[in-house]
């Protein structure tokens, strides 16, 4: 009797176990994918990829990526698309460089005045959009187009160069190290602990607080290993860039703004209500939600970021050129779908995007360091994206 | 005379509820028959097993068709013999031209070519028939609904209809238009042309119609042969409302408190035709502790004038002042409204009043967030409480309130809406149709829980098409047709003959 009673209970447990992990298949298979995919290109490349210099490289490469698919994110969760990022970073960088290179204008000045000119952009196309109804497709594709352009003119088909080493910093420097032993980079380690422990802390803190309100949680065993690995993988990533030259700029810059934003997503009344606007549109109205303003500023938000975007990538490559940005809204809103992201709108995570294009960026160098062609790498991405969504719409189709 | 269509013993049984029970109905040939009965009767599902919208052997019963056993798998078998549907919402393509449309999968064409020569003569010819001025290039959008509708029949006339079948064609129309209109179904028949005419209008059935059978509850009452003997439209009335009131509503103490909202001179014009006026110098009001209704046929104006005091959510040129404990309020904003004490329950809770892919937690509090948050920032705990709190006094059936509301069953999610606009805090409720899609148990939760709101001291305005829930809810009832208020009765006056006698009586 007992028996049956605990066998019952058992595969109760079972069941919810498996029932916890299908609901919530696509946040751990997003994390096992790009655990696999590191081990992966680590075996295939003997050990380079998860060498020092490489992992640096790997931040500094993909930063932009990243700093824009925040941006990004949150445009798509609202409804829309912003086909323009691209374009208008490559023309912010173009800006920067004419302003510091030909016109003499200090870096401090140049660097808020970019900004000014990312929200401009942003606010300029997110008006058509929000207040006019215009699809957003086909104001960023104008966008795209106008920016591009405009980069062109005010380089004047030149590669503009190279900057002043204090612009330089803003994507190729390093935080020093404040304990002055220089290798290993004891800021760098020491970071990476204080952030782990963080993590696991207000990990710990939200169990408790979800038990004491009687919130359904995830399975213990899956907090720990989830945990064990995210806390794990941050140290691993901290002491590796400590043996090189410490903390990448660029790496605090993207830290410090994915939290932001995934507080102002996950945590804040204001990214509650994007959340419903993408989902629902019409209810979000009528819940006395002012869905036009919302709109607009998640445009004007996605122009600052791809104004930061495009002054990080200028001063990494130590000049402005015609084609830079070219194509790259396609790799921000790849990243952004390969996080879970939906096209409708309403549905995504800050840290999904953020994860995306690691994938995307880890991908890209492995494939770089095996030698494989431009035109596979190409057919390779192609496919993982249309495989995660493909994964996404049939996991959605089981549990409906 | 012969008899062209025969339908016997139809019965069709959605999940849950039987639409149409034994249903019989006999058209002559060259007639025009009307089919009456109140909203949700069965009279567009009648409709839809004819013409095969319902395929054969998803109901039971037969239909006989020109002397012959038939059914069909679709629409398109039906067409073949002749048998047309005109739908209330009308199925034209707005950007294409009239001569497009007339034709649209029905092109005169020859392996695959279209000839607009062939195309645009047929369409002159159809257009004179149905006595449309119209070049038959013209645009379909840029012509009026009446037009529209003479479009769809001459749509009809290209396929060589035998039974026409329209669903509420003057609905939308204006008085000369519908006179227009029905003059042509007069000559139709002249020519030789069945027709079906499904109207709430009875002074137009009892003008057009041979015979009119009456449904009622998804069952045939009668059947009047108005050649015999003249029709009174009390008598086709009665048949159509004459059952008793079996469903029971919780009884509630009956007292009218202080004067709560009072709306006067409340004109709203369509949002895209300007020259069209919705909503006509309408007044009311609403006594704290009062469920006031608003009785009317679909398409009188009722959700439009609930949405038009919401925050101006639909139409312009909205005129007249609300006032909440004889003090004006700002209306202006779905948000200013919400804060100056107001809630509108919509009629739509898919499209309109949830987040479907959100959990039960984060709906309920989407019109409130401010009470959960702290400068910003949600205090997701508080929320859960919150949501815990509703899924206890509302009785929402669900495991957890982290559930997706997609995932909730209709009533389920209606209380999910309320709780949601109960936690907005508002002085009125307006409730649009909150019962509709929802079954007996979950009705009478809700009606418990309008109750309680009265007793609170709330306000509630409540549209319904279903007279007996207004009669058993409500101490006032507003009746309302074409964009007016043409009655007020009391509880003890109001009744079901007497509110369809207002609306049908103009």
């Amino acid at each position: 009797m007992t028996d049956t009673a605990s066998q019952a209970r058992n595969a109760d447990k079972a069941k919810s176990i498996s029932g916890y992990l299908a609901s919530h298949l696509r946040d751990y298979g997003l994390l096992f994918a790009l655990i696999a995919i590191m081990v992966f290109f680590q075996i295939v490349t003997d050990g380079t990829l998860l060498r020092p210099v490489n992992i640096t490289n790997l931040f500094l490469q993909n930063s932009y990526i990243i700093i824009m698919a925040l941006g990004m994110l949150i445009v798509i969760v609202g409804g829309h698309i912003d086909l323009s990022v691209g374009s208008v970073m490559g023309f912010v960088g173009a800006l920067a460089a004419v302003m510091i290179v030909n016109w003499n204008v200090p870096v401090a000045l140049t660097i808020p005045a970019c900004l000014v000119v990312g929200i401009l952009i942003g606010a300029a196309q997110g008006y058509w959009v929000a207040y006019w109804k215009i699809p957003s497709f086909i104001v960023t594709l104008a966008g795209m187009l106008v920016f591009r352009g405009l980069s062109l003119w005010l380089l004047e088909g030149q590669s503009v160069g190279p900057f002043p080493r204090s612009f330089q910093l803003l994507s190729t420097g390093f935080i020093p190290d404040v304990f002055g032993v220089g290798r290993p980079n004891i800021t760098a380690l020491a970071v990476g602990i204080v952030a782990a422990a963080a993590i696991v802390w207000m990990g710990l803190r939200k169990r408790a607080r979800n038990k004491a309100y009687g919130i359904e949680d995830e399975p213990t065993a899956f907090f720990l290993i989830r945990n064990a690995i995210v806390a794990g993988a941050l140290l691993f990533v901290m002491y590796k860039l400590s043996t090189f030259r410490g903390l990448p700029n660029v790496l605090v810059t993207m830290g410090i703004l994915t939290i932001i934003y995934a507080f102002l997503t996950e945590q804040t009344t204001i990214g509650r209500r994007i959340y419903a606007l993408g989902g629902n549109v019409k209810a979000a109205k009528l819940s006395g939600i002012p869905t036009e303003r919302l709109t607009f500023l998640t445009f004007v938000n996605m122009g600052l970021l791809a104004a930061l975007a495009g002054l990080i990538f200028a001063a990494r490559l130590n000049t402005a050129t015609p084609k830079a940005g070219f194509a790259v809204e396609l790799d921000v809103i790849a990243a952004v779908f390969i996080g879970g992201a939906s096209m409708s709108g309403g549905v995504g995570k800050i840290v999904g995007a953020v994860v995306g294009a690691f994938i995307m960026g880890v991908m890209n160098n492995g494939m770089s360091i095996m030698g494989i062609g431009i035109d596979y790498q190409q057919v390779i991405k192609g496919l993982v994206l249309l495989a995660a969504v493909i994964f996404d719409v049939y996991n959605k189709q089981k549990q409906g | 005379m012969q008899t062209l269509l025969e339908m016997r013993n139809i019965t069709k049984t959605f999940p849950g509820v039987k639409a149409l029970d034994d249903v019989n109905l006999k058209v002559t040939e060259g007639e025009i028959h009307a089919l009456v009965g109140e909203n949700g009767a069965g009279k567009s599902t009648l409709m839809k097993v004819l013409s095969g919208v319902y395929p054969k052997g998803t109901y039971d019963g037969e239909i006989h068709y020109d002397g012959q056993l038939a059914g069909f798998a679709g629409i398109s078998d039906s067409e073949k013999l002749g048998i047309i549907i005109i739908h209330q919402e009308l199925a034209l393509v707005p950007l294409l031209s009239i001569a497009e449309n007339l034709f649209i999968g029905n092109e005169c064409a020859k392996a695959g070519v279209v000839n607009w020569h062939e195309t645009f003569r047929r369409t002159e010819g159809l257009l004179k028939k149905v006595g449309l001025n119209e070049p038959p290039a013209a645009q379909v959008d840029s012509l009026g609904v009446g037009k529209q509708q003479l479009v769809e029949i001459a749509k009809a006339l290209s396929k060589d209809v035998r039974l026409l079948i329209l669903d509420e064609p003057t609905a939308a129309l204006s008085e000369s238009d519908s006179q227009a209109l029905l003059d042509l179904l007069l000559e139709l028949k002249a020519q030789g042309v069945t027709s079906i005419v499904i109207s709430h209008k009875l002074n137009e059935v009892r003008r057009i119609a041979d015979t009119i059978t009456v449904i009622r509850d998804g069952a045939t009452v009668s059947t009047l042969d108005a050649r015999k003997e003249p029709i009174t439209e009390d008598r086709i009335v009665r048949d159509m409302v004459g059952r008793d009131m079996s469903q029971r509503y919780p009884e509630r103490p009956r007292r009218a408190g202080d004067m709560l909202l009072e709306v006067r001179d409340w004109n709203v014009w369509h949002p895209e035709h300007a020259a069209r006026q919705v909503i006509r110098d309408i007044n009311f009001h609403v006594r704290a502790g009062e469920v006031v209704g608003i009785a009317g046929l679909m398409g009188a104006g009722r959700t439009e004038l609930a949405m038009s005091l919401f925050g101006k959510s639909y139409g312009r040129n909205i005129s007249g002042s609300v006032e909440l404990r004889g003090k004006a309020i700002d209306t202006s904003t779905v948000a200013a409204a919400i804060r100056s004490g107001l809630a509108y329950v919509t009629e739509d809770r898919k499209e309109l009043g949830l987040i479907l892919e959100e959990s039960i937690q984060r709906n309920v509090t989407l019109a409130n967030l401010i009470d959960v948050s702290k400068s910003g920032v949600i205090n997701e705990a508080e929320e859960t409480k919150v949501a815990e709190r509703y899924r206890a006094a509302m009785n929402i059936r669900t495991p957890s309130v982290f559930q997706k509301v997609v995932n909730l069953s209709g009533g389920n999610q209606q209380k999910v809406v309320l709780s949601k606009w109960l936690f907005a805090g508002p002085e009125v409720l307006i409730l649009d149709e909150p019962t509709r899609g929802i079954d007996v148990g979950a009705k009478f939760e809700i009606y418990g829980i309008i109750n309680e709101l009265s007793a609170e001291g709330k306000g509630v305005l409540m549209i319904s098409s279903e007279m007996p829930e207004l009669l058993g809810m409500c101490d006032r009832i507003y009746v309302m047709n074409q964009g007016s208020f043409v009655g007020e009765l009391s509880a003890v006056e109001a009744s079901q003959e007497r509110i369809m006698s207002l609306i049908v009586t103009e």
